[in-house]
Order: structure tokens, then sequence, then C-alpha cells
């Protein structure tokens, strides 16, 4: 048995029924990073062995008189570098904050942790997640597992790159206009973007925070479905965390397939898309119908629109998310003359070039003169997508289409036209923008052998019945 | 909408953000191509349509008026680049 190649939930088996010590799965993925992780780098820093196998012996001790806090104690984790750790540096793949030690742990991290579950690293992913290649990390350009050459996707390529290069069974990722479902597809895993509320954003470092959710990656759907079940919930300390939210999975056995409405809007398989791609999803479609799920056509209409609603958004929120990087409560800092001076310095040695582009566009949309004609302007579109979802889900169960255009792109071909990489993120920004939750899932494998995935689009709340019918999905 | 160096500079103004003159040319050129992109949104009806800035819109959240615990001052220092009496130290502000 090879340990590191088990899914998560596989892991927990055998170290629930005492087949394998904590220490021996700790080994495993030691070995493994070291091995691999200087040419992946999914890794930006791992953590130190001695805390780690004193933590693990703690849950062993659990384990070994039959407490089990959890359907993954004992199981180790990778957690993307945008989510606070206490003690643990936390850089968000940026100079600015290459030195930053959290006081405190997110949510998300408290829960991973009483959960009896094992912080294995932090991972790599693109300057304060804004990107679509993990290309714009200051701490190095990540690989993807699958053909080196390739980028793993963005922002939470790290995580994706960890899970899928087995060198973390599970990981924890951010998505805030795809970063979870599009490198979960490029390197042929599968991730969820929660409905947004579902998961707690304190100890997120915000990008855009109407748009930000947390959420798991792993080898497959159930193992994502036991990862949310352990972070989801609502928490006093983000208020626009969903009261009363509770992760309720159907019945173990129910069938979600059979009678299940899929919609597929006719704007997702337009030429734009890879016909690699959408021969595999049509192929899909035929067996779920074989299966006894009804295909429902849909529209979403204001599809060509998304890109640019999306991006006025996420950059007028950034600019003023990173408005607090001034050098002088933490980060970067310049030593200058003045404190303006302090704030310029600091900001310009700090942050790259996508991150200043994006501040500076976010200036833009919300400055005198422009904001009617640009933010007001994408919020309106912004209600007139959500519309145009919740009408879609009047017909149908769930929604159907691509994660990405194409699969995984080689390394340094998206960085010179930012507006190209922009493009790419047409499928999955719309979910961010309503609010929606989206499942991510490897169906199969272009003709260059590079993973293709298939993206499934709730109805607000509906995170578990996404995952059900995940884990139900037939093979293609 | 057409992007020059004034409005570059106005910008990084804003954004307190100095560009170099590498970066600057490069950015003009991006920031030129992606508002242009954003004009497309002028071809969108909406008339009559609500803002959305939130996916589900909420009213102002509270929590219950009760004291409790705060971090130690140390730990929220302890990133400062420069402190003083257990206070972040700035440069001087009013002359």
């Amino acid at each position: 048995m090879n340990i590191t190649e088990l899914t998560a939930l596989e892991l927990a088996q055998q170290l629930h029924t005492k087949r394998l010590s904590i220490a021996q799965v700790l080994d495993a993925y030691y070995a493994a990073i070291a091995e691999k992780n200087e040419e992946l780098q999914a890794y930006i820093s791992v953590c130190g062995k001695e805390l780690t196998y004193a933590r693990a012996a703690e849950i062993q001790a659990r384990l070994d008189v039959g407490e089990i806090r959890s359907p993954l104690a004992g199981v180790p984790i990778a957690v993307k570098d945008v989510i606070c750790t206490a003690g643990i540096p936390t850089t968000c793949g940026s100079r600015t904050l290459e030195h930053f030690l959290p006081p405190y742990n997110a949510t998300i991290v408290e829960r991973i942790l009483a959960a009896d579950m094992i912080l294995l690293g932090k991972t790599n992913c693109d300057e304060f997640a804004m990107g679509s290649t993990t290309e714009t990390s200051y701490f190095g350009i990540t690989k993807n597992p699958r053909d080196t050459s390739r980028v793993p996707g963005g922002s939470s390529g790290g995580s994706a790159a960890a899970v899928a290069g087995n060198l973390a069974p599970i990981a924890l990722g951010t998505d805030t206009g795809g970063s979870i479902r599009q490198p979960a597809a490029y390197c042929g895993i599968a991730g969820l973007k929660p409905t947004y509320g579902a998961v707690s954003r304190y100890g997120l470092i915000a990008y855009a925070s109407s748009l930000d959710q947390a959420g798991p990656m792993g080898k497959n759907a159930a193992d994502c479905a036991a990862l949310f079940g352990i972070i989801c919930g609502p928490d006093e300390r983000d208020s626009t965390s969903a009261k009363g939210y509770r992760y309720e999975p159907p019945l173990q056995g129910a069938m979600p397939l059979r009678g299940t409405r899929i919609g597929i809007p006719q704007e997702f398989l337009s030429e734009a898309l890879q016909p690699e791609i959408k021969q595999t999803i049509d192929s899909l479609t035929q067996k779920l119908q074989a299966e006894g799920a009804a295909i429902v056509s849909v529209s979403l209409p204001q599809l060509a629109y998304a890109v640019p609603t999306y991006y006025i958004m996420a950059c007028a929120e950034c600019c003023s998310n990173l408005s607090r990087y001034d050098g002088i409560k933490y980060g970067h800092s310049a030593d200058a003359e003045s404190l303006r001076e302090t704030y310029i310095r600091s900001r310009s040695e700090g942050f790259g070039l996508e991150c200043k582009r994006r501040v500076m566009l976010g200036n833009f949309v919300l400055s005198s003169g422009y904001f009617d004609a640009y933010y007001m302007k994408a919020l309106k579109v912004r209600r007139l997508i959500q519309n145009a979802y919740l009408k879609a889900f009047e017909s149908c169960d769930v929604i159907l289409g691509p994660v990405a255009p194409t699969t995984a792109p080689r390394i340094g071909e998206s960085l010179d036209d930012p507006l190209a990489m922009y493009l790419s993120d047409i499928y999955t920004v719309t979910v961010n923008l309503a609010g929606l939750p989206g499942l991510s899932l490897p169906i199969g494998k272009d003709s260059n052998g590079l993973p293709i995935g298939l993206q499934l689009i709730g109805k607000p709340y509906e995170d578990a019945f996404l995952l059900a019918l995940g884990e139900a999905l037939p093979s293609c | 909408m057409t992007v020059d160096s004034t409005i570059v500079t106005y910008l990084e103004n804003l954004a307190r953000i100095r560009l170099t003159d590498t970066e600057r040319e490069k950015c003009t050129d991006d920031l030129q191509r992606i508002i242009s992109y954003f004009d497309e949104l002028d071809a969108v009806d909406t008339e009559d349509v609500l803002p959305l800035s939130h996916a589900f819109e909420q009213v102002n959240i509270t929590r219950l008026d009760e004291v409790l615990p705060s971090f130690p001052t140390e730990a929220i220092l302890q990133n400062a680049p420069r402190q003083k009496d257990n206070c972040f130290l700035v440069q001087r502000t009013v002359e």
C-alpha cells in the first residue's frame, strides 16, 4: 500500500482501525515532500517535525482508546497561505507578508485542529489570491504535478498541486472567482466553493470580501464532503456567516441521480470551449440521462458580461482591503522620512505587479467621475446574473458545465497578457457573484493527458446535495 | 475611455503606489485594454435594476453588548515594524 495515494477517508479508515499509525502516515508525507516539493513548489512552508509529531502522539493516544473526534481524525492537511495560522508564517504569497506571524488561528483552522487533523504546511498561491495560475507568488511558481511544464491553475495552485502530487491527502483553498475550482480542474482533483456564508471568513486574509469563501480540495467529492462537514457552520466572529447553517448530507445509499433535473446553460457550450472538454461533458450528459437524470436547457444571457462585472467588483473590494498594508502595523515596511513616503515605498516594494494593477483598477472604478459608470453598473449587472440563476433554478435542481475553457496552459503563457488570463475565469466567476455553491470534479483527460474538470452549480445552501451528487456521478 | 499618463499618475497617487518606469509603461497599456473591456458593460440594459453589493443582502448584524477578552497588546504588536511604549510608532503627522 502506498500511503500517499490513499484518499483522506481511506487514510482515516486505516488510522481508525489501527492498521496504520499517524507517525507512519507523517513519515510517508514528509518523505514525499522532501522528494518532490523542491520541483513542484506546492508548499511555501512546511511545519516543523518536532511539534507535528508531538501533536500526532496526542491524537494517536486518543485514537488508541477509541476516541475519534471526527471522520478525518489523525489525517494531515495542507492549508493555503492566505489562511491565518497562529505563530506559523502566513504570507499570502506576497513579499508584503513575508515575515508575518498571525497572532490567532482562522476559525476554519481552529475547526480542523478541534477535529484532530494535523497541519502539514502552508501552500503556495497567487499573491493575495490574485491570479489564475500561481505564477504571481513572490515565493516561486508552483508546477502542475500532471505535467510540470504546465501551471496548476490558481490561485489555490499550491493546495491543488499538493493533493494531486500526493504531498497532502487533502487541503484547504479559497475561491473568490474560481480559485478552488479551476486549479482542482487543472490538476485532476475535486474542490468545493461553498455557498457564500456557509464557511467563516474569520482569519481568511481578505481579497474581495463579498466574494471570498474557503473550501475543501481533495482527491474526490467524498473527501471534500468530509472536510466541508468539519469547517462549515456559523461563526460569531464573521457577521456574514449564515446563521443556523448546518451540513446535512442526504441519507446514505440515497440515489440523487434518478429524477434529478440537470440544467445546462446553452451559453456554456460555446465555440470558445476546447472541443475535447465539450465532448467529455456531452458524453457524461448521456450517461446521466441513462441513469435517470433529466437534462434541461437553461439560459444565462449575461454570461458575456460576467468577467468585466467580476473584475470591477473584485478590484474595488481589493483596493479597499489592501489599504491596510501601510508599513505601520505589520508587513513589509520601508524606513522613510515621512508617513506618506512610508506608505508609498512600503506598498511599492511589497506588492507585485498584478497586485498593483488590481489595486489601481479598484481605485479607478471607485473614483469620483467613474464610480457610476463602472462600479454601480457592475453592481446592477451582478443582480441580473443572480436573477438569471434564480430563474434557471426554477426549472432544474443543479447546473452542469465546464470549469475553464481549456485544460492547464503552459507556464509563462498567461503572465504577459492579464486580460487573456481574466477571460479564462468565465465559467467560474458568476458562481461567486451570485453566492452559489460550485463543485469541480475530475471527469476525464484531453489528448495531452491533461485533466478535464466538470462544474456542478447548486442552489444557495445546497452544498450537501451538490457533494452527494458529485459522489454519485458516473465516471467518463 | 483613454488611459494616459495623467490617469495612471492619478491612480498611483490614490493607491499610494509608485510604479517604476518599466511598470508604468506596461501598466498604462494593460489598464487601457482592461478598462476598454470594462466598457462593454455599457451594452447591458440596467434601467430600473437595483444594485447588488452582496449575494445575500443583510442588515446590520450585532452581537450581545458584553465585554469579551481581547488579544494581549504584545501579541498585536509582535509584527509591528516600529513600536514604542506598547504603541505603534509612526512618523510625525502634524507639523
